[in-house]
């Protein structure tokens, strides 16, 4: 969190103190969170700690696995990146840790998600919606959608600020303006009565990035924020994310397919590949010495500029497979040219490589393995 | 680098199969079951159009007047010897005047939906294709006349040529046609068009035309196929309207010309019964909403089947 | 948004000239005079009445006194646009304006009632259904739903008369003298609409629910029923609107046929009486109040629409 005074608030922000008043505390986790809420410290050793999560879709079509047993770790105010092609399950991902997978068709099936040393899965929905906004702030995908059409761009931005921090109607007010300033939005004040077809894609999610921001979340996802905007808007959205996050500490889990943008925010990264996280480690790290093929033909794949010119572009042949029924073999092995026969007997594991952190689901790759 | 593409094994980590748009469709129509009995129900009232004549009791005019009058001048009840659900005042069999009735509707039905398509398709594939001028033009039209209330502009038309040659033409039911269909179409143009504009600019059609694809090829292989789903969808869905349409006017006594038993006129003629002998109104109410619902049952399913995304629960 | 306003007002015009041109002329070629009566009446008497009404006149003539007036030997007869509906050619000393001003209060009275109750009941209807997709609520929704598009309003007359007042005794048949005179035909002519309403509102909401903005908003950890309210139906509703049109139109030509069943005395009963005698005056004049009615009220929905979808108001 930010600084503290004595008295555990930051200063200048208001009390976060309150709780919404129409939440039903019903479980004992609820109870523990409600007075964690209290107080704006650390709880737990990691902010966040997700163990075997598994979320499933049960379509007519079979069960599609989209995330599988998948385990990782965030820092408190750490930038964490996510990944992956389209369809690896970064967004389910992200929707598990805030329960907000769509159900039916999808459901959490397994896995425990520790938030602040809150065991997430164990509340109750309502219990849930405490933790939404306040504590988790989420930037979705496409900015022209995610904004009601019919409410004002201020109103959106003090929702959640009037219920989770129970702000007057002018306190409010004045956080939104001063919010919508802070993500970039010239003549704030003025522009918190306007619509949101009256801003433009970038300023659109420069909404959204003040909107999960309001009440000072202490983690912020952000599902693919700019890959709706032009290249140049990008840039300055990334670098927002980067700069607001830095100043409030919050940790960010970015989640993406361009490498490069992960290259350029994160601390560590987890490359998903069907379901599943296949390597894991500091961006320097993965980025010099990648432990995986896979990694590997992304990273490939970038085009680069001292290429020759005329070559082919390289890409990973072949297609992601269908997560209805995995198999019991490394999911990446029809498309690996260096799989062997073990590599469709079973999968890997994810395991230790030889910088500290840094781990990989390869059999090749292990210490002894036949590739170097 | 890489090497040759590995054969992907399907199933276990495999592609999923595909199927054709119409397979698929057809796949859920089925599923449907409201769509299905709506279809039935359908194919039902259809063969009683086409083959009625053949296989009623009795003919829709003929009148039993002893049977009444051994019944103390009074319309027999349903159940009645000889007249399963009875008869009108002048000894006429109620079932063979509802078949009769339903040979009406469902002629009404499809010759209406003929000009429906034989008007709106083309106009609204021009307005679409071509745009600019001849759209403005033509949507200045269709907006005017559309602008004008659909039952009134049905009943003045239909007040007007009744006394006339053309309005006494297969018993007064091409008037009905025409009127109908005459304020039908529009709704279809704007169709058609909507689906041609919206299809013009995708881009499979700019890649078919940058291969140099010709006009009328796009038109029939591309946009046609994509677009007709709503067609059919419209069609279906647009017969309630028309059978209301008919039903209404007979009502008030300008529809199909008398003896006919168009089932609006029989449920006027019923009203005058209902005290006594309701199943007069009753039966030929029953035969209108089973018509209509099952049209609406089917033309939702239709819908449902063509375009998924619309539908509710998924 | 002004000019959409100012231009959607003059819309009107044209449309309603082109409703006179096509009501004047199918009327004006119908076979036969307006005179034609069972017992024929001479020659002489037609000619008469003719020149009395200026049927000899050329049509462009008449189309013009009829709808906005013409100078006549003794002063300036007034025509549509300017208060005067015209004569009824059935009983020619009366005018359509004196036939019609006595009755047009029920008239109004079932119209706003029916539409009221459309909207009231309908559209809550179509939110639960679609809030409580495929439960019991829905169900019942999705009954009334079917039970208003497969009764056409004098179907459901006939039935409502049938089971309430014949058969339960609760409600009279017919007559406008009280409260328990307006149910039942308020309800057969609702019930359409109620339908419509309700199929479309649910229609509507279920696809707001895919919307991500109403991700977003749970993303903010709102209550549900601020996310129904506030995010939901709001945006649900401004679909709806364009169905009022439609509606209000169908409330209107209805209103004769109920109006007929349930002897209410509006003017409803003349249009069907006057097609029946085919008396020409008071169709046309009707058939333009009617469409007039509609046409202003179309426009009303239209402004309306724009009123409340912010996309247009500011735009």
């Amino acid at each position: 969190m930010t600084v503290t005074d004595d008295q555990g608030q930051a200063p200048g922000s208001p009390a976060l103190t309150e709780l919404p008043e129409d939440v039903e505390i019903a479980t004992e986790e609820g109870k523990r969170l409600a007075s964690l809420l209290q107080d704006s410290e650390r709880h737990a050793r990691k902010l966040l700690e997700v163990k075997n999560l598994s979320t499933h879709f049960f379509t007519a079509d079979g069960t599609v696995h989209a995330v599988d047993d998948v385990s990782f770790e965030l820092d408190y105010g750490e930038t964490l990146g996510l990944v992956g092609e389209s369809g690896c399950g970064k967004s389910v991902t992200a929707l598990s840790l805030t329960r907000l997978v769509p159900d039916p068709p999808g459901k959490i099936v397994a896995g425990e998600i520790l938030f602040d040393g809150v065991n997430v899965m164990k509340l109750s929905s309502n219990e849930m919606r405490l933790l939404r906004g306040k504590r988790i702030g989420f930037i979705f995908q496409d900015p022209m959608t995610s904004l009601n059409p019919t409410l004002t761009v201020g109103y959106q931005i003090t929702e959640s600020a009037r219920i989770h921090m129970g702000l007057s109607r002018k306190a409010a007010d004045d956080r939104a303006a001063e919010l919508l300033s802070k993500v970039g939005i010239p003549r704030a004040k003025d522009r918190m009565r306007d619509y949101p077809h009256q801003f433009s894609g970038g300023m659109r999610q420069r909404v959204m990035i003040a909107i999960a921001l309001a009440c000072d979340p202490m983690l912020l996802l952000a599902d693919e924020p700019t890959t709706a905007l032009d290249v140049t808007i990008q840039a300055q959205i990334l670098e927002l994310i980067r700069s607001l996050s830095e100043e409030f500490g919050t940790a960010v889990i970015l989640i993406t397919h361009d490498l490069g943008i992960a290259a350029g925010m994160c601390n560590r990264v987890n490359v998903m590949y069907a379901g599943r996280i296949v390597e894991t480690g500091k961006v320097d790290d993965l980025f010099e010495k990648p432990q995986m093929p896979y990694a590997w033909g992304l990273l490939d794949s970038l085009p680069r500029l001292d290429e020759i010119k005329g070559e082919r572009l390289r890409t990973i042949e072949g297609l992601p497979p269908d997560l209805i029924d995995p198999g019991a073999e490394c999911r990446f092995s029809p498309r690996c040219p260096y799989a062997r026969d073990v590599c469709r007997e079973g999968e890997p594991e994810l395991s230790e490589r030889a910088e500290a952190g840094h781990l990989a689901r390869c059999f090749g790759t292990e210490p002894g393995g036949w590739i170097q | 680098m890489a090497t040759r593409t590995q054969t992907l094994a399907t199933g276990k980590l495999g592609e999923r199969k595909t199927t054709g748009l119409w397979r698929d469709a057809f796949g859920r129509l089925i599923k449907n079951r409201l769509a299905i009995v709506g279809g039935l129900i359908v194919l039902l009232f259809a063969f009683i159009a086409v083959f009625g004549p053949l296989i009623a009791p009795y003919s829709y005019r003929e009148q039993d007047v002893a049977a009444v009058a051994a019944n103390g001048n009074r319309p027999l009840g349903a159940f009645s010897e000889g007249h399963l659900l009875g008869t009108d005042k002048l000894g006429r069999d109620l079932l063979s005047r509802l078949m009769d009735g339903a040979q009406i509707s469902m002629t009404v039905a499809l010759v209406v939906q003929i000009v429906v398509l034989g008007i709106g398709i083309p106009v609204g594939a021009l307005a679409g294709w071509f745009g600019g001028r001849i759209d403005n033009f033509l949507m200045r039209i269709t907006d005017v006349v559309y602008a004008f209330p659909d039952l009134l502009f049905i009943i003045i038309l239909s007040v007007a040529f009744k006394e006339t040659w053309f309005g006494r033409a297969l018993d007064g039911l091409l008037l009905v046609f025409i009127a109908i269909g005459l304020v039908a179409w529009i709704t279809m143009a704007r169709l058609v068009r909507g689906q041609i504009l919206s299809l013009k600019e995708t881009e499979f059609v700019e890649a078919a035309r940058a291969i140099g694809v010709s006009d009328r090829k796009i038109v029939m292989r591309h946009l046609l196929p994509n677009g007709i789903g709503p067609v059919i969808v419209a069609v279906t869905l647009g017969i309630p309207g028309a059978i209301l349409a008919e039903a209404t006017l007979a009502f008030i006594g300008i529809g199909a010309n008398v003896p006919r038993a168009s089932w609006g006129s029989l449920i006027d003629d019923g009203r005058a019964y209902v005290r006594a002998d309701s199943h007069l109104a009753i039966f030929p109410a029953i035969a209108v909403a089973l018509a209509l619902l099952s049209f609406t049952f089917l033309g939702d399913g239709l819908r449902d089947a063509l375009d998924p995304k619309l539908k509710g629960k998924q | 948004m002004v000019g959409y306003i100012v231009r959607r007002v003059l819309w009107i015009i044209p449309v309603l000239l082109v409703v006179s041109l096509i009501t004047f002329t199918l009327m004006k070629a119908t076979p036969g005079g307006p005179w034609d009566r069972e017992k024929p009446l001479t020659r002489q008497v037609i000619a008469n009445l003719n020149a009395k009404y200026g049927l000899d006149d050329p049509l462009p003539v008449q189309y013009v006194r009829w709808l906005v007036g013409w100078p006549t030997d003794d002063g300036f007869q007034r025509g549509l646009l300017l208060g005067d509906l015209g004569p009824s050619y059935r009983f020619p000393d009366r005018s359509v304006n004196d036939i019609l001003s006595d009755s047009i209060g029920p008239t109004l009275q079932l119209g706003v009632m029916a539409f009221l109750l459309s909207v009231v009941v309908g559209i809550p209807l179509g939110v639960i259904a679609a809030l409580r997709q495929n439960r019991i609520a829905d169900y019942v929704a999705t009954f009334i739903s079917v039970l208003g598009i497969s009764t056409p309003s004098f179907v459901a007359a006939t039935l409502l008369v049938v089971i309430f007042s014949i058969g339960l005794g609760w409600f009279p048949t017919g007559g406008w003298r009280g409260p328990e005179y307006w149910v039942l035909p308020t309800l057969a002519l609702a019930l359409a609409p109620i339908a419509s309403i309700a199929r479309y509102t649910r229609a509507s909401m279920l696809e707001v629910t895919r919307k991500d903005y109403v991700r977003t908003a749970q993303s903010k950890g709102l209550r549900e029923r601020s996310i129904v309210v506030i995010h939901m139906i709001r945006n649900a509703l401004i679909p709806v609107v364009t169905i009022l049109g439609p509606i209000l139109a169908f409330l209107v030509t209805g209103s004769f046929i109920i109006e007929l069943l349930f002897s209410v005395p509006g003017i409803g009963r003349f249009y069907v009486q006057a097609i029946a005698q085919r008396d020409y005056g008071l169709i046309m004049a009707m058939t333009m109040l009617y469409a007039a009615v509609i046409a202003l009220l179309n426009m009303v929905v239209d402004i309306l629409y724009a009123y409340i979808d912010p996309r247009i108001r500011y735009s």
